[in-house]
């Protein structure tokens, strides 16, 4: 009789609230009946903690807010007042600038499991769009995050990423200026900033967010094998390889986000520079417009990018190159049309593929970070490209190929890079460009050539009807 | 996972000599090892601190009686030993105000060229060897304004404010083009005497740079420990509800 008289109350205000607002309904469809793939892995944590990372920052973020001065004579004191005069504020203060790496660091390795497994390929192009709107906004985010503190790093990433946008022919200059609110960067720039970092950009986030996770709970979770387990229910309209979110994912992922938090407090609290990576020694002196730095790299996780802005020689081209980098994203979903989706099933060729370009796109963070010389220059030369053949590549093991085909593009896609080469030779460094040459040509060579003469390394393998273990 | 070991060993033995190359101060650092824990080195420090640094370089960030607390001081030592400055009403400063001196930058630019940067973060931005090597590389050189200058920077516009300590250094090229130092004129310290000095000095400026550094490491073993006992609850959890999952 007592459970029931409990039953009755709960099922009471709970009745009461779901007449007038679809609690149940919500709770069921994204969380308790929503049916998940029941072989996610290790790289299906990275959702959920990019989530927690959000949470982190929103909340540091707030009591941040309360204390720091958005003024460019206080900023920086007031960031030092947060680390040394507010209670726990260096702690809220670490865990803010931690998360933003750690934010990078989980979302790469999320984007990088929908590569793995096709993870962007109908029906689910639209949540792949609203993730890479995601990365863009959250890069904006960073990059005013990352003046507040006001210091000569701040300063002057800033003032060179903001610079870029003079390179654009006609309408650059004033528009530079309409950006920082002044004829230099002042305090005019870093009030604004502010209210992008703390409102709008984080405001726009969340609603992608939501898109994101709605897009995904419409079409449901892509998995390991990238089978489509709604093809296969049960007489109940369940997919038989599918189980229920709630508990069986909020248990497991509990175990991912423990794993996540050691990892994150053991840089909060004991590397919280993290070597100069996360924060940057410089940054500990107040921005002065008139002492330039002598190497301005901007902070790790744009470095990739950076990167391929400065393998191109002239500016503007620079910034569309870099600018290409990021928005050609956005068309991955009809770049690869191969209708197998797990990267378990695809060819050789492709796993090699995938493996390179993370070396690139690692490499290419690691040049970024480095004062140029001749020979960081042309690795970062060599890597830029082959970053962009990559995408040539994952179009190009869509399908198998013809040998003419795919001899005709290899040749020309050599002789273009080639040429360019054969422009700017000079005996005296015949040697390095030679053996840079090396790099695009190898690759291009055996994920499209040698697959000709070993059938099998091209070759994709069947899909099973159903999820394996 | 073979194609992308091979590559990556390719990609770093061609960049293996070049790496060398990385930029860095001109000569190489002596190493230090500072303990931030040691509370009578970090009183030795700050009296070495407020006895020769305080008149030129500000520590803007940091309250007095901050200092005083971490360091042991009672606020009758902090205010007889640390505090020379008043306030707007010309009376003392008081022990909770931020540490900072008399000199203006304006003064401060007209008698060294440059005003003298504040020094609250300073072990932050140059590090603890750059600190150490540099306060040791003080030598006479009569081409400069204050007739000394200093191997590891170049043309500083700073004098030696501890040259009663150390004495006075004359900079001789070794066999291999490197610079070396000698003291010329002693100082009231021997020459170990004054390294020893310049460690707790650089020890208090480390602290200063991030005083709750010894509260953050220790915090941190407590709420590591805290997690792993989390994920292992975590991790039974999970065992047991997915019991069920075949």
């Amino acid at each position: 009789m007592a459970g029931n008289t409990a039953d009755k109350i709960q099922g009471g205000v709970l009745g009461w609230v779901d007449a007038r607002f679809p609690l149940s309904q919500l709770w069921n469809e994204h969380l308790a009946q929503y049916h998940a793939p029941k072989n996610f892995n290790f790289w299906y944590y990275f959702g959920s903690l990019a989530l927690l990372v959000l949470v982190i920052q929103i909340v540091t973020g707030i009591f941040l807010t309360m204390f720091f001065k958005p003024d460019a004579e206080l900023a920086f004191a007031s960031v030092e007042y947060i680390m040394r005069d507010v209670e726990w504020g260096w702690l809220i203060r670490y865990m803010h600038s931690t998360g933003a790496s750690f934010f990078f660091v989980v979302v790469y390795l999320h984007m990088f499991r929908a590569l793995l497994y096709g993870s962007y390929k109908k029906p689910r192009e639209l949540i792949w769009i609203f993730g890479v709107l995601i990365y863009i906004v959250l890069m904006a985010e960073a990059f005013a995050g990352y003046l507040l503190p006001w210091g000569q790093m701040s300063y002057w990433g800033a003032q060179v990423i903001v610079n870029l946008f003079a390179t654009i022919p006609y309408i650059g200059p004033d528009l530079v200026t309409w950006i920082r609110g002044d004829f230099l960067l002042s305090d005019a720039t870093l009030t604004r900033f502010f209210a992008l970092h703390v409102i709008a950009l984080p405001l726009v986030l969340l609603l992608l967010i939501v898109a994101h996770i709605i897009a995904l709970h419409e079409v449901g979770s892509n998995n390991p094998d990238g089978v489509e387990i709604k093809a296969n229910k049960d007489e109940n309209g369940v997919p038989r390889d599918g189980i229920r979110f709630h508990p069986y994912y909020t248990v497991k992922d509990l175990v991912g986000v423990g794993v996540f938090l050691i990892a994150f407090f053991a840089v909060v609290f004991f590397a919280p520079e993290m070597g100069g990576l996360f924060l940057k020694p410089a940054n500990m002196i107040p921005a002065d417009p008139l002492v330039t730095p002598d190497l301005i790299p901007p902070v790790w996780y744009f470095t990739s990018f950076y990167s391929v802005l400065r393998a191109v020689p002239d500016p503007f081209l620079g910034v569309v190159a870099m600018g290409a980098a990021v928005v050609i994203l956005f068309f991955v979903p009809w770049i690869d049309r191969n209708p197998v989706k797990s990267i378990r099933y695809r060819s050789s060729a492709h796993k090699l593929n995938l493996a390179v370009f993370v070396v690139t796109f690692v490499f290419l963070g690691y040049l970024g970070l480095q004062q140029v010389t001749a020979l960081y220059g042309e690795l970062t030369l060599r890597f830029a490209v082959m970053y962009f053949l990559f995408f040539w590549l994952l179009w190009f093991h869509s399908k198998e190929r013809s040998a003419v085909f795919t001899l005709v593009s290899f040749v020309l896609l050599v002789g273009i890079y080639s040429f360019y080469d054969y422009t700017r030779f000079d005996p005296a460094n015949a040697q390095l460009l030679l053996t840079a040459w090396l790099l695009p040509t190898a690759y291009l060579f055996v994920t499209m050539v040698v697959p000709l003469f070993a059938r099998s390394l091209g070759r994709d393998r069947p899909v099973p009807e159903r999820v394996t273990a | 996972m073979k194609p992308l070991i091979v590559i990556l060993s390719l990609t770093v033995l061609a960049m293996g000599p070049v790496s060398l190359q990385a930029a860095g101060p001109s000569v190489p650092l002596d190493r230090v090892a500072v303990d931030v824990t040691d509370q009578a080195a970090l009183q030795r420090g700050a009296r070495l601190y407020f006895n020769y640094c305080i008149g030129c370089h500000s520590v803007q960030y940091m309250r007095y009686n901050r200092v005083g607390r971490d360091l042991g001081l009672t606020e009758n030592q902090v205010i007889e030993s640390m505090i020379f400055t008043t306030d707007e009403e010309g009376e003392l400063t008081g022990p909770g105000a931020l540490i900072t001196n008399a000199m203006t930058p304006e003064y401060g630019e007209e008698a060294f060229g440059v005003e003298p940067p504040d020094l609250t973060l300073v072990a932050r931005v140059r590090g603890e060897d750059w600190l150490y090597t540099f306060l040791r590389s003080f030598y006479l050189d009569d081409a400069r304004p204050l007739g000394v200058n200093n191997v590891v920077y170049e043309n500083v516009g700073m004098p030696n404010p501890l040259w009663e300590l150390q004495g006075w250094q004359e900079k001789q090229v070794g066999t291999n083009g490197e610079a070396r130092l000698r003291v010329v004129e002693a100082g009231s310290m021997s020459g170990p005497e004054f390294d020893r000095a310049i460690r707790d000095l650089v020890t208090f400026l480390s602290y200063l740079g991030e005083p709750m550094q010894i509260e953050r490491q220790r915090i941190g073993m407590y709420v590591l420990a805290f997690l792993f006992v989390f994920l292992g609850l975590a991790y039974l959890l999970k065992k047991e509800y997915w019991k069920d999952v075949h």
